[in-house]
């Protein structure tokens, strides 16, 4: 294919490395997003996360409290996404797109966790670890309440082993098949004993007298081995740098791994100290970045966080009727914060092309639409009325989304639609703009 | 395949996955099949193929369960079904109780249950194993599953297999065709100018970079599958974020729920005469490492509640009585339970085959809970002759073709 151009390159950067640009940014040049989105500096505007309380102590049997628990519990896992999301929307940093590329990573679901407190905790370890090293990470997550909750490591004690952390530790969050056996997951899984959940805590405990202090054999090994030492064996593995380098490449580049001296650069930058900051910089100044054939279709997240950045629309702002909307929408299009489908994470490319997801695409982008052009002007958001004044109006609405050019068939498309609301909803489920090309 | 294309195949058919997988080297074409569709109704001598897929490794023992057997009852003395407690079917099994209606249709000789159904050197990972399962090649990776293969021969027509499930699953997904996906939730889209403006972005724009026009050939296909199923859509209620803690247990390995909405679908389909040969359903929730034995009977008795009564619907009309259901899991568990009241992943399971045209009873070994291969099962039956007998019984295709020159079956398995 080709290299793309300057002006397409900035806005493949901010679509990778962030959410897409935003409404009323100035234009930047590449060197420029690349110093923003790498600074260290909190983001202007983002919220702290919502204080949660904890659930109360329940007499079993008692319907009219599990109800209550319920819904406590749905209303606080839709703040948590809500505030999340509006993280993301207010977000200049690589940080908050590298904590959503984590959590599809360590993939945990709420749907098991049934806790938001947890699935918080979880969340900020993500945000705080994000571009440092990835064995800090690791490490963290192998003793993360959430985690050990969904993969059932508070089943896994002295004498009755349960295996379900320690391989998808290796399979899926370390190294990838192939590249351990299956005494490594049995043997794992012993060194993974001794920690537990408790309901009152985000924190989980080690119960010594749950651990199974015997000597192991992982990786051909033998120690004493506990949690820690059984991530760091993972991670010396010969496999684990590009494992994790190829998960990056594969979520921002493109689905076609790295070729063999780009991977070997990448592997240089992530080194000894496993950095994934410098494997970012890295990855954006190979000239694959800059090839058009590294296309990627949006995440529905990405798509409607990229719309909502475009629209000037704060999720944290929306009443809440609107806010489950957004989440509802989210929903249908099959990509929902705090529920990815399996611990492997969500799908990539064509799975999200579905019929199904194209109906509740549509439906999500009129939803915005509408919520950007009722709620009239304000500081940080596009007057979409001047869409309808302007007979440039379909490269107006081109601009107002970052899509470098529309195809003759979407223009002709657009060409129709006079009223801003519906001349960005439809826009928004355009080809050009779903996929970041 | 190199190691690396292979592993980027496992990531992206991560389970719930890909038609990534053949999108790009895909071009169907729906209109002109859309169009046959409305002229050519699937006819009454044409069989339907009903995959379900449980994803989580369904725990084969406790659902075909040898209660009278002392070594199960040592292995699992938590976990076990007494002999009381099961359905009886003969042969010292007995069903799960969870599954009422399916015992019914056992008497009624429309459920047939291979047994030890796996394959050999079993690899325990869900994404792993469940791809060996939809690809049909236990030896190394291919990037096509049984049925995208089925299709790809079987005259490159999408419409031909229709996935109700939010994303196509890999079995779908061949070199050359990927199969439709349909939602469970309504199809609707706005009428007048935004309606319009949206189906004109379905249009192909020559030239278009493969991501943009697979997108813009989705937006074709939802507008053909509207005009097509526009009354056949199945809306169904979201469900309340309060589900019990049982439901959720065993969820970390994917799948789907609304598995009875799904083959009500389904059934609309193939009752309204939509000539498509396969549909793919599933349910997910099996991967049952704690506290399994609730879980597990809890999702037994979604699946019958599920299955009973499609299988019934589909005995009354003549359309319906050409559907066969095939119902696997990527793995069972561990004959032994493990610490925490639950199975770690294993091996070989029982799998269902259900419909008028079945010939109920049992087909394969029970395999010895005795003789076992480091803790595990030793199958007894090849899960690609299975797909080998509905190809040539159900879709009339050469399975051996498909499924790269193997060539057993399970005789008997069909009334043909």
């Amino acid at each position: 294919m080709g290299e793309i151009s300057e002006q397409a390159a900035v806005r493949r950067l901010q679509e990778r490395l962030g959410f897409g640009g935003k409404a009323g940014a100035p234009a930047a040049g590449f060197d420029q997003v690349v110093a923003r989105v790498f600074s260290a500096a909190a983001d202007p505007g983002a919220t702290p996360p919502p204080a949660l309380t904890a659930p109360g102590v329940m007499q079993k049997g008692d319907k009219e409290a599990k109800k209550a628990a319920n819904r406590l519990r749905a209303e606080q896992e839709s703040r948590v996404s809500a505030w999340w999301l509006d993280r993301m929307v207010v977000s200049e940093k690589a940080t908050e797109r590298l904590a959503w590329f984590w959590h599809g990573h360590f993939a945990t679901s709420n749907q098991k966790v049934r806790s938001a407190p947890l699935m918080l905790a979880q969340n900020q370890v993500f945000r705080a670890r994000a571009r440092g090293d990835f064995g800090e990470l690791a490490r963290a997550m192998i003793v993360d309440a959430a985690m050990i909750r969904w993969l059932d490591g508070d089943d896994n004690r002295l004498g009755s082993p349960n295996e379900n952390l320690a391989r998808e530790f290796l399979e899926l969050f370390t190294l990838g098949i192939g590249h351990y056996q299956e005494v490594d997951v049995f043997e794992g899984a012993r060194a993974l004993t001794g920690w537990t959940v408790r309901r009152t805590s985000v924190r989980p405990v080690f119960v010594p007298k749950r651990y199974d202090a015997e000597p192991k054999t992982v990786f051909g090994k033998t120690g004493d081995f506990d949690a820690k030492g059984f991530a760091d064996l993972a991670l010396a593995e010969p496999e684990c740098a590009a494992f994790v380098v190829g998960r990056l490449w594969f979520r921002l580049v493109s689905p076609a791994p790295p070729g063999a001296a780009t991977l070997r650069r990448l592997l240089d930058a992530y080194g000894n100290q496993r950095d994934i900051e410098s494997v970012l910089k890295a990855i954006i100044a190979e000239p694959a970045f800059r090839d058009s054939a590294s296309a990627l279709v949006k995440q529905p997240v990405e798509w409607a966080v990229g719309v909502m950045r475009a629209l000037g629309i704060r999720p944290g702002t929306l009443d809440d009727k609107t806010r489950l909307k957004v989440l509802a929408g989210l929903r249908g299009m099959g990509q929902v914060p705090l529920r990815p489908p399996s611990v492997g994470g969500w799908p990539a490319g064509g799975s999200w092309l579905t019929t199904s997801a194209a109906v509740a695409r549509l439906q999500l982008a009129q939803l915005l639409a509408r919520q950007a052009a009722e709620s009239g002007p304000r500081a940080g958001r596009p007057e979409l009325g001047q869409l309808a004044k302007s007979s440039a109006r379909v490269d107006g609405v081109r601009m107002l989304l970052g899509v470098d050019a529309w195809t003759d068939r979407t223009r002709n498309a657009l060409a129709g639609l006079t009223d801003p609301a519906q001349l960005v909803a439809v826009a928004a489920c355009a080809p050009e703009y779903v996929v970041s090309s | 395949m190199d190691n690396l294309t292979r592993r980027r195949f496992l990531t992206m058919s991560g389970v719930t996955a890909a038609g990534a997988l053949a999108v790009g080297a895909t071009q169907v074409n729906w209109s002109d099949l859309m169009t046959a569709a409305v002229e050519n109704p699937l006819q009454s001598e044409d069989s339907v193929l009903v995959v379900v897929t449980l994803y989580g490794g369904n725990d084969g023992l406790n659902t075909v369960v040898p209660a009278g057997d002392p070594a199960y009852q040592k292995a699992r003395p938590e976990l076990a079904y007494q002999p009381d407690e099961v359905l009886e079917l003969g042969d010292g099994l007995g069903l799960n109780p969870g599954l009422k209606g399916l015992k019914g249709l056992w008497d009624e000789k429309a459920l047939a249950i291979v047994r030890g159904v796996g394959y050999p050197q079993p690899d325990r990972s869900h994404f792993r194993s469940m791809a060996i399962w939809q690809t049909a090649a236990p030896k190394s990776p291919v990037p096509t599953g049984w049925l995208g293969r089925w299709l790809d021969l079987a005259g490159a027509d999408p419409l031909n297999a229709v996935s109700v499930e939010p994303t196509l699953p890999p079995l779908l997904a061949g070199a050359t065709t990927a199969a439709a996906s349909l939602p469970v939730r309504g199809l609707k889209l706005p009428s007048g100018k935004v309606g319009t403006a949206f189906a004109a972005l379905g249009n192909p724009s020559p030239g278009e970079a493969p991501w943009q026009a697979a997108a813009a050939k989705s937006l074709g296909d939802l507008q053909n599958a509207l005009r097509v199923l526009g009354g056949a859509v199945h809306d169904q209620a979201e469900r309340e974020d309060d589900e019990d803690e049982q439901r959720t247990k065993g969820a970390s390995a994917g799948g789907g729920s609304q598995l009875g909405a799904q083959l009500d679908l389904v059934a609309g389909l193939v009752e309204a005469g939509v000539p498509t040969r396969a549909y793919s359903v599933s349910l997910g929730g099996f991967d049952t490492h704690a506290d399994e034995r609730g879980t597990q009977q809890r999702l037994m008795s979604e699946l019958d509640g599920a299955l009973t009564p499609f299988v019934r619907r589909m005995r009354k009309s003549d359309r319906g009585r050409q559907v066969v259901v095939l119902v696997y899991s990527e793995f069972g568990r561990r004959v032994h339970a493990n610490g925490s009241d639950g199975t770690d992943h294993g091996t070989a399971g029982p799998l269902f085959v259900l419909g008028e045209q079945v010939r109920g009873g049992f087909f394969g070994a029970q395999p010895s809970l005795t003789d076992l291969a480091s803790g595990d099962l030793v199958a007894t039956t090849d899960f690609r002759d299975v797909y080998g007998t509905v190809l040539r019984d159900v879709l009339g295709a050469d399975g051996e073709r498909i499924l790269d020159g193997h060539s057993g079956t399970v005789d008997g398995l069909l009334r043909v």
